[in-house]
């Protein structure tokens, strides 16, 4: 830990959480025993309590206690824990600020202690005379110590309320657990919704805007074939609208590729990923092992790092052929892509690699890169298929 | 000629309709969904059978399984599959369905090039095939260990043009080679593919076939 100076803003910070959490416990543990007798204020009061506490912590110590559901009846744990904080804050704060303001006070007086020496009658009888040098550079040495040594008991004794408090006010190791649990549980359903949604849109597309390009690239067509005695500017103009709903089509249909195949929906990976592998520019052999199809969601990133990784070995690997396995092994799925191409991929230098870490991280999955430079590179890809 | 139509969306039904109609065909029946289109072709026993391979009621492959019953019950029926996305398992299962060709599988996008499309039509009723280039290039990036890795890049070209169902003079002029030097090719290509000359006259489809047998094949 970073031992903070005497006049750094941070020792002063701690002081002051120290001083004031004093009198605040004092107040606080009155009203909670009241609290207590009187249970429509404990309803009401006790999380007004803890909040004032709460926002203590965060205002001079900039630390946030997680907040927790209070049922405000004596029937539940998370009360008593909130009750015990409030009870006990008052005997934490009193050791705390009486250690903090001796050690201030003394360091004070200790480094003032060349005053008395000016002047003339002492106001205190001492065993020794506080004028004689040796004793003055004595009380100011060790006002010096407490003065160093004051910034690290604020530390210290606002680090022991925090841990109190977190500990009391908190959520409890278990209610994390649960909270860990339930984080888990919505992410799943979260990438789950974010890949029916690719589906949905894939389908409207599909259904909708893709029929129409096609139709009207047919109707086009044939009028170039058929109006053959328009004048030169006419068939030129339909021509040229011809290959511009050709480009459309072709565009959307890259486009829908990408966001999610049908293909991927109908026929499962093994489809998916040889049209992938057939439309890269360089050579692709693609082996894929699967005997049950995993979930749509596995499926779907597994196909994205398919063909986010081609994509990238197209755009930078200067590679002559890639080789990609697949394979499924009980509740695992390894994903391979290897390339023969210069290398140097970095997982912190583009946002391609990023992006595959990330959507692999989404599912619990691991990626490891390994890509010296010269070559080769191989991403391996685990994903868990339960 | 005589085409059975199915296909779902309303838009490019007509479109194919008016579509086969200027061309000088006739569309006996344009249907919206499988059982109909089983149906059409037992009852006008067209010359054609042009269908989408998703169709209702689950917009999986209905279109394609309902082509199959049709190569089954009618056998040598000319069938063109057109799909949004191509696939080589129902490629293989197309062209496993009879060897003698009449089969077609193109993207449906192709309809886009006209000209191109009504040959292709043409040419799987006449008996021909019509695979999709880009059926061809996934059949060829597969990796395992099958004679096609034994083809020249030169060679793959011409394969893949064969498997389209051009004919050697169309592989010419598209590869800018003689006639002769396509025979060549070709000769050698059922060399590697170990197609005997006693097999005959379907060699090329044969040769497509055969590694769509050996990829189908776990």
């Amino acid at each position: 830990m970073k031992v903070p100076r005497p006049w750094s803003a941070r020792a002063w910070l701690d002081t002051a959480h120290v001083m004031i959490g004093l009198p605040v416990a004092v107040l606080l543990a009155g009203s909670t025993i009241v609290a207590i007798v009187v249970p429509p204020v404990l309803r009401g009061g006790l999380p007004l309590f803890t909040r004032l506490q709460r926002s203590r912590f965060e205002v001079f110590l900039g630390a946030r206690i997680p907040p927790v559901h209070t049922p405000g009846n004596l029937r539940s744990a998370v009360t008593w824990r909130q009750i015990g904080y409030h009870l006990l804050s008052p005997v934490v704060g009193l050791v705390g600020a009486v250690l903090v303001a001796l050690t201030w006070g003394g360091a004070v007086v200790g480094l003032l202690a060349f005053l008395p020496a000016r002047i003339e009658r002492p106001p205190l009888q001492f065993e020794f005379d506080l004028r004689d040098g040796r004793v003055v550079v004595v009380f100011m040495a060790a006002g010096f110590a407490l003065l160093l040594l004051a910034p690290v008991l604020a530390r210290g004794m606002a680090a022991l309320d925090l841990f109190v408090a977190r500990t009391l006010l908190g959520p409890s190791r278990s209610e994390l657990g649960q909270r860990i649990e339930t984080l888990t549980e919505s992410r799943a359903g979260v990438i789950d919704a974010a890949d029916a949604e690719r589906r949905r849109i894939e389908r409207d597309l599909h259904d909708g805007a893709q029929q129409r390009l096609v139709s009207l690239a047919m109707n086009l067509g044939l009028a170039r074939a058929t109006l053959t005695d328009l004048p030169e500017p006419a068939r030129e103009a339909i021509e040229r609208a011809h290959e511009e709903a050709k480009q459309a089509l072709k565009e959307l249909r890259d486009f829908v590729r990408g966001l999610h195949p049908a293909v991927l929906n109908d026929q499962g990976l093994d489809a998916a990923l040889s049209g992938v592998a057939a439309r890269a520019p360089f050579p692709v052999r693609l082996r894929v092992d699967i005997e049950r199809r995993v979930t749509p969601t596995i499926e779907a990133v597994a196909f994205f790092i398919v063909s986010e990784a081609l994509t990238n070995i197209a755009k930078h690997a200067a590679a002559k052929r890639a080789e990609v396995s697949v394979r499924r092994e009980h509740d695992r799925l390894h994903v391979l892509v290897h390339d023969d191409g210069c290398g140097g991929a970095r997982m912190d230098a583009g946002t391609g690699l990023r992006g595959l870490a990330q959507r692999v991280d989404a599912v619990d999955g691991t990626l490891r890169l390994s890509s010296p430079l010269g070559g080769p590179t191989t991403i391996e890809v685990d994903l868990p298929c339960a | 000629m005589r085409v059975v139509l199915a296909e779902d969306s309303v838009l490019l039904r007509e479109g194919l309709i008016r579509l086969l109609d200027a061309s000088g065909m006739t569309v006996v029946a344009a249907v919206d969904e499988a059982e109909g289109l089983l149906r059409a072709a037992e009852e006008h026993r067209p010359e054609l059978v042009i269908t989408d391979v998703r169709m209702p009621p689950t917009h999986t492959d209905e279109g394609l399984r309902a082509a199959l019953v049709l190569r089954r019950q009618q056998p040598g029926l000319p069938v063109l599959v057109l799909s949004q996305y191509v696939e080589e398992r129902y490629a293989a299962q197309l062209l496993a369905s009879a060897a003698d060709g009449g089969v077609g599988y193109l993207l449906k996008d192709r309809v886009a090039d006209v000209t191109e499309f009504i040959d292709a039509l043409r040419r799987v009723a006449s008996g021909g095939t019509a695979l999709d280039p880009e059926v061809v290039a996934q059949l060829i990036v597969r990796g395992d260990s099958h004679p096609l890795e034994r083809l020249t890049p030169r060679e793959h070209e011409v394969l893949q043009l064969m498997a389209e169902g051009r004919s050697n003079a169309g592989i010419g002029q598209a590869l800018v080679l003689s006639e002769g030097a396509v025979g060549k090719h070709i000769g050698n290509i059922f060399t590697k593919l170990d197609l005997s000359p006693a097999e005959g006259d379907h060699r090329r489809v044969l040769a497509v076939l055969q590694f769509l047998k050996i990829r189908s094949s776990p």
